[in-house]
């Protein structure tokens, strides 16, 4: 009597189509009211022995018909996945979301390995004023007034205040000035910022961007001025054997002065850095000039030290490619995408400096 | 500067190469901007006759020439309408490089015939631009003969890059002196040949006197008259010297003194001395008065120029430019010759003002060697009398040599402890020596007294003569020492305020905007619409009209770029820049600012998202996210509607912390749009970095401890009906300040307005979560924080509880 209803529930279940029906299916068996459930409330009216037997089978039934309705359950629950998940498909050939990307200038990406660099070698970063006058960017720094060298920067001009002469700063030099005249020795600064000349050609812009350096101690000599810039411009341009030449040249506020090269090769029209026999001029530097300590306050028979200055756009024109330096200024969201760096694209020594 | 070879073996005896010399002359800091070698250029061409011309058999304009060539008689094919027999010309074989067409020759057949070689034009040369023929060369021309050497193109050209300071090599005997002290070669004296200086006695006191009214403006003047010359041509070598550096020959008295100028860098003039009424006045101009120059031109003087005038008028410049009037022609017979010193500053200030260069100038405002005038004059003397006859008259001798000696220490280990390099003394004595520094004594200590020769006016202390030493002894043997580390670590670069203005760029560009770099200076109408008003800040001398005054703001250049862009067809833009707004001019008067704009959509057309146009609350929340990167305690600001007048009054806000504005930002103003010509709307914001406070100093790096609360917070919502006019900041600060313990954050996530709500009012919607510490909140608790919450908005809104 036991297998027919075995066999009537098993086909039941096996019979169910979806999860409400397996569920009745269940109750009818199971529940409180169940057919098992009755069978097993009489087992109290029967002798030990019968009551033994038949509990036994009972129990291997009602484990039997549960198995079942779990096996069921989970065919079940597996179909109605598989179905929901078809009926869920997307086109995932879809373009995404629109992300604004947005771009870093190579200035200030090229300000940014640059002070890194620096950073490694003790120097810090300095920043003064766009708008100096004329003590600060000519006076101090040894330009007597109406000395011919005044003429090689074509000066911005404001109206005067007052007794002083004001003017837009046609170098980054004057933050030497204002470091030396506000902080004592040991000095080891670097100045980047934006500098203003009057000339306005395919190689010139009226505003441009210098990088000043300056150490000023008791010990720093000429050697270590050429020590600390073949460090840098060879981690710059990344080109381990760059060759450095260091040419005497004149700026009035060094003495001895250099102009810098770097080799390079230009054959067949195209510039590549390196030892190729060729060279390039980058920068110019020398030893601060006895007259520029003196001027900041300081004792030039105790203290002494160099001076350096590139300008920004013209490595970043030639470390990236770049060929036209107007087109720094134009804003054009086509070129900055272009030459621009993305932000997470931080300049450091520990990750490297040249993608 | 200028020169030639041969030019410089006049004044060097020197055997060493064309690229020893250049390589050396950069070395020293006479920098070679260029060299033209045309016997470099023109090596491979070479005179040669024409034995044979016939017609070429299948072409009617070539010619089938037979050419010897010296060493073999080749056949050429040439078109050249003037090829002929038993004619010289210029002959280039196969494997030459033409410089005026820009090819190398090779073997070719035309037209079937074979052809050679090629004889060549003058514009093939790149000697002119006549290319109507060959070359034909006289009958006399050795065939065979380098073809350089024979028309005296041999000669190449040096052009060097001259300092400021260096004012005794703007003549080559000055460039020669450098060289010999670096060992390449010997300095010639000046006693014989072109060179000779020795003083020639005059016959007759010069019947032109010399009156200095202006010491100051010049200390010595030296002239004399010489009478009986004939201005003809100059002769060929000095023509060629001065054609070789580009130079014009005019006649032999104007050529001399071109000469002398480049050879001593000694300026000179010649005046007409019959055209010279009375005598010569070395005096300040007058008002109005003018000088006709010997360029063409006329200039108005006044009273801080220096003339050089006879009894009448201004005849020349100082140191200058000469007048025509009284200038030199062919027809001269008397001249009165001038050398001078002129007050450098005073000649560099006129030149300037008046916009004249010239070769005088060039020399004069950079510092003429004080001892050498009567040596120029008695130079140029000799040329004239050996050029163009005459008599020369006693020297006028007028004021006197300025003081130039002077005595520097030189301490012995200098050049080591300033220039790196070490450098035994004998050797330092040497290079001084050879360059005319003179050892006047040694100190015990060994510093050394070192006199400066007169055309050094650049050397004025040790440093100047460690340079000396250092650069002929040459920078490249300074050996390069990596600077001393002062700490094992090296300490951060930058400042905390330093690193905030990289925060707030690498923000702005990790929120999709691209940096822009634009000028500092604008048009001052567009500056007037961003409120410039310091005409301090308005440059005297701009480079043009459209860049005439610092900018009082960032966002006008970037709004004109959004301008820009969108002409070129990206009307969707992102910009920011972090730079200088000026205020003043003064070093506190510039404020750095991160501003930005947003133009076109905010978010485009796509298949997954509704379109939108830029909107105020973009640009807010840029101004926010700055803000936050810099450290601005951003919870706190509060935000007021009153943003200066390029914004759109209704559609912009400040950001502030009491009476400090850290931030503006909203729609830029329609009517400004318009006058830039740029479509709206555009969006966008300034933030203040300076304005943000910096953090007070406190020990450690330790943030304060989490609270971090192990109960269920609680999210309920209100709506509130509040008059159209009430800001949601009102019902928010209302919420958070019903109870400030429990409830940790509101969110407005509805603003309705229409019907419903009743006329000129509005709905907002708001998120509250309480979020308890001690105990899970019970039914009762969150009731009564909700009557609360509903109590307070109401109390600072006038609104109700929407039902």
């Amino acid at each position: 009597m036991l297998d027919a209803l075995k066999d009537e529930l098993l086909s039941l279940v096996n019979a169910a189509a979806d999860l409400p029906a397996l569920d009745e299916v269940r109750v009818n068996a199971l529940g409180k009211k169940g057919r098992i459930t009755g069978f097993m409330k009489e087992l109290g009216g029967l002798s030990p022995e019968e009551r033994k037997e038949r509990g036994q089978a009972l129990n291997a039934l009602k484990d039997e018909i549960a198995a079942a309705l779990d096996a069921r359950k989970a065919d079940l629950a597996s179909a109605h996945m598989k179905a929901r998940l078809e009926a869920e498909r997307l086109d995932i050939t879809l373009p995404v979301r629109p992300e604004a990307e947005g771009r870093i200038h190579p200035i200030t990406q090229t300000m940014d390995e640059m002070v890194a660099i620096f950073a490694e070698m003790g120097f810090a970063v300095a920043e003064g004023p766009d708008i100096e006058d004329d003590f600060h960017n000519f006076t101090a720094l040894n330009f007597p007034p109406g000395h011919p060298a005044r003429d090689m920067h074509d000066t911005f001009y404001l109206p005067d205040n007052g007794d002083k002469k004001m003017l837009l700063r046609t170098h980054t030099s004057p933050v030497q000035v204002r470091t030396m005249l506000n902080q004592k020795p040991p000095i080891r600064i670097i100045a980047p910022g934006r500098t203003y000349r009057s000339d306005y050609d395919m190689t010139h812009t009226p505003m441009f961007h210098q990088i000043e350096g300056l150490v000023i101690d008791e010990a720093t000599n000429m050697g270590h001025l050429k020590g600390c810039l073949v460090e840098f411009c060879r981690a710059f341009f990344d080109v381990d054997d760059l060759p450095l030449r260091f040419r005497p040249s004149f700026f009035p506020f060094t003495e001895p002065s250099a102009e810098v090269d770097i080799g390079c090769s230009r054959k067949g029209g195209e510039l590549k850095l390196g030892n190729y026999g060729d060279w390039l001029e980058i920068l110019g530097c020398g030893m601060v000039h006895p007259n520029v300590l003196e001027a900041c306050g300081i004792d030039s028979t105790k203290y002494q030290g160099f001076a350096f200055g590139m300008g920004v756009e013209r490595v970043a024109m030639l470390k990236y490619g770049i060929p036209d330096l107007r087109t720094f200024f134009e804003a054009d969201l086509r070129w900055l995408k272009h030459y621009g760096f993305v932000p997470l694209d931080i300049p450091n020594i520990a990750q490297g400096l040249t993608r | 500067m200028k020169f030639t070879l041969s030019w410089l073996k006049d004044h060097l005896d020197t055997g060493a190469t064309l690229d020893q010399i250049t390589e050396k002359l950069t070395a020293l800091g006479l920098e070679v901007e260029g060299i033209h070698d045309r016997s470099k250029e023109l090596a491979p061409f070479h005179v040669a006759y024409v034995v044979s011309a016939e017609k070429h058999p299948d072409a009617d304009k070539l010619r089938v020439l037979m050419v010897d060539t010296g060493t073999k008689t080749l056949q050429v094919v040439c078109g050249a309408p003037n090829a002929r027999a038993g004619m010289k010309g210029v002959f280039a074989a196969e494997g030459a490089y033409i410089p005026g067409s820009d090819i190398t020759l090779k073997k070719g057949v035309i037209r079937g015939v074979e052809s050679n070689g090629m004889m060549c034009s003058k514009r093939e040369l790149k000697l002119s631009d006549e290319h109507d023929g060959i070359i034909e060369l006289p009958d006399d021309a050795p065939v065979g003969a380098s073809f350089a050497d024979y028309a005296g193109l041999n000669d190449p050209v040096i052009d060097i890059n001259l300092t400021p300071d260096r004012a005794d090599c703007a003549g080559v005997r000055g460039i020669a002196r450098d060289l010999a002290a670096a060992g390449l070669g010997t300095l010639k004296p000046q006693t014989e040949g072109r060179l000779d200086a020795t003083p020639v006695a005059g016959s007759f006191p010069s019947p032109i006197g010399v009156t200095i009214e202006a010491p100051d403006a010049c200390p010595l003047y030296v002239g004399r008259t010489i009478r009986g010359v004939r201005n003809g041509p100059s002769p060929q070598w000095m023509q060629d010297k001065l054609t070789a550096i580009g130079l014009r020959p005019i006649s032999a008295l104007v050529d001399i003194t071109n000469y002398i100028t480049f050879d001593l860098s000694r300026p000179l003039h010649v005046f007409d001395a019959d055209k010279v009424k009375g005598g010569i006045v070395v005096r300040m101009a007058r008002e109005g008065e003018t000088l006709a120059a010997l360029n063409g031109k006329e200039y108005a003087l006044d009273p801080a120029m220096t003339v050089i005038a006879d009894h009448e008028r201004a005849e020349a410049l100082a140191g200058i430019v000469g007048g025509e009037p009284s200038g030199c022609t062919e027809s001269t017979t008397t001249l009165f010759l001038e050398a001078a010193i002129f007050d450098t500053v005073r000649t560099a200030q006129t030149g300037r003002r008046l916009g004249v260069e010239s070769d005088a100038r060039y020399r004069l405002e950079r510092g003429v060697d004080p001892a050498a005038v009567v040596s120029g004059v008695e130079r140029a003397t000799r040329l004239i009398l050996e050029i163009c006859g005459g008599e020369a008259s006693e020297l006028v001798i007028a004021g006197s040599e300025p003081q130039w000696r002077r005595t520097l220490t030189l301490r012995p280990g200098r050049v080591k402890t300033l220039g790196g390099v070490d450098l035994d003394q004998d050797r330092q004595i040497r290079i001084l020596t050879d360059l005319g520094f003179t050892i006047e004594s040694e100190d015990d200590n060994g510093s050394l007294h070192v006199g400066v020769p007169s055309w050094r006016a650049d050397v004025h202390g040790e440093a100047d003569l460690v340079e000396e030493v250092l650069r002929v002894h040459g920078f490249d043997a300074i050996p390069a020492t990596p600077l001393p580390r002062e700490t094992v670590l090296t300490r951060p670069a930058l400042t905390l305020k330093q690193r905030r203005v990289a925060q707030a760029r690498r923000t702005l560009a990790a929120r999709g905007l691209s940096e822009a770099v634009t000028w500092s200076f604008l048009a001052s109408p567009v500056a007037a619409l961003f409120g410039a008003t310091n005409e301090g800040l308005r440059l005297v001398n701009p480079i043009s009209s459209d860049l005439d005054v610092m900018r009082p703001s960032v966002l006008p250049n970037l709004i004109q770029a959004a301008g820009r862009n969108a002409d070129r067809g990206y009307a969707d833009v992102r910009l920011f820049e972090v730079g200088a707004a000026f205020r003043s001019p003064t070093p506190d008067g510039q404020d750095t600012v991160a501003a930005g704009i947003r133009a076109g959509a905010a978010v485009p057309r796509h298949w997954s998202e509704k379109a939108r146009a830029v909107d105020l609350y973009d640009a807010k929340a840029d101004a926010l996210a700055v803000l936050e990167a810099a450290g601005a305690p951003t919870a706190n600001l509060q935000a007021t509607t009153d943003a200066p007048g390029w914004y759109h009054p209704g559609r912009s806000g400040v950001l502030r912390l009491g009476p400090t504005v850290m931030a503006r930002f909203g729609e830029i103003h329609p009517s400004v749009l318009d006058t830039l010509g740029v479509k709206g709307p555009v969006v966008g914001f300034e933030v203040l970095l300076d304005a943000v406070p910096l953090p007070k100093k406190k020990g450690g790096t330790a943030k304060p401890m989490v609270q971090l609360s192990a109960f269920q917070p609680v999210e309920r919502d209100f709506a509130f009906v509040v008059g159209q006019e009430v800001e949601a900041d009102k019902i928010l600060r209302a919420v958070k300040s019903a109870d400030k313990a429990l409830v940790k954050d509101v969110a407005v996530f509805d603003v309705y307005q229409g019907p419903g709500v009743g006329e000129g009012r509005k709905s907002v919607a708001v998120s509250v979560t309480y979020q308890p510490t001690t105990a899970t909140l019970t039914d009762e608790a969150i009731e009564a924080v909700g009557q609360k919450v509903v109590a307070a908005v109401i109390k600072a809104t006038g609104g109700n509880l929407r039902t």
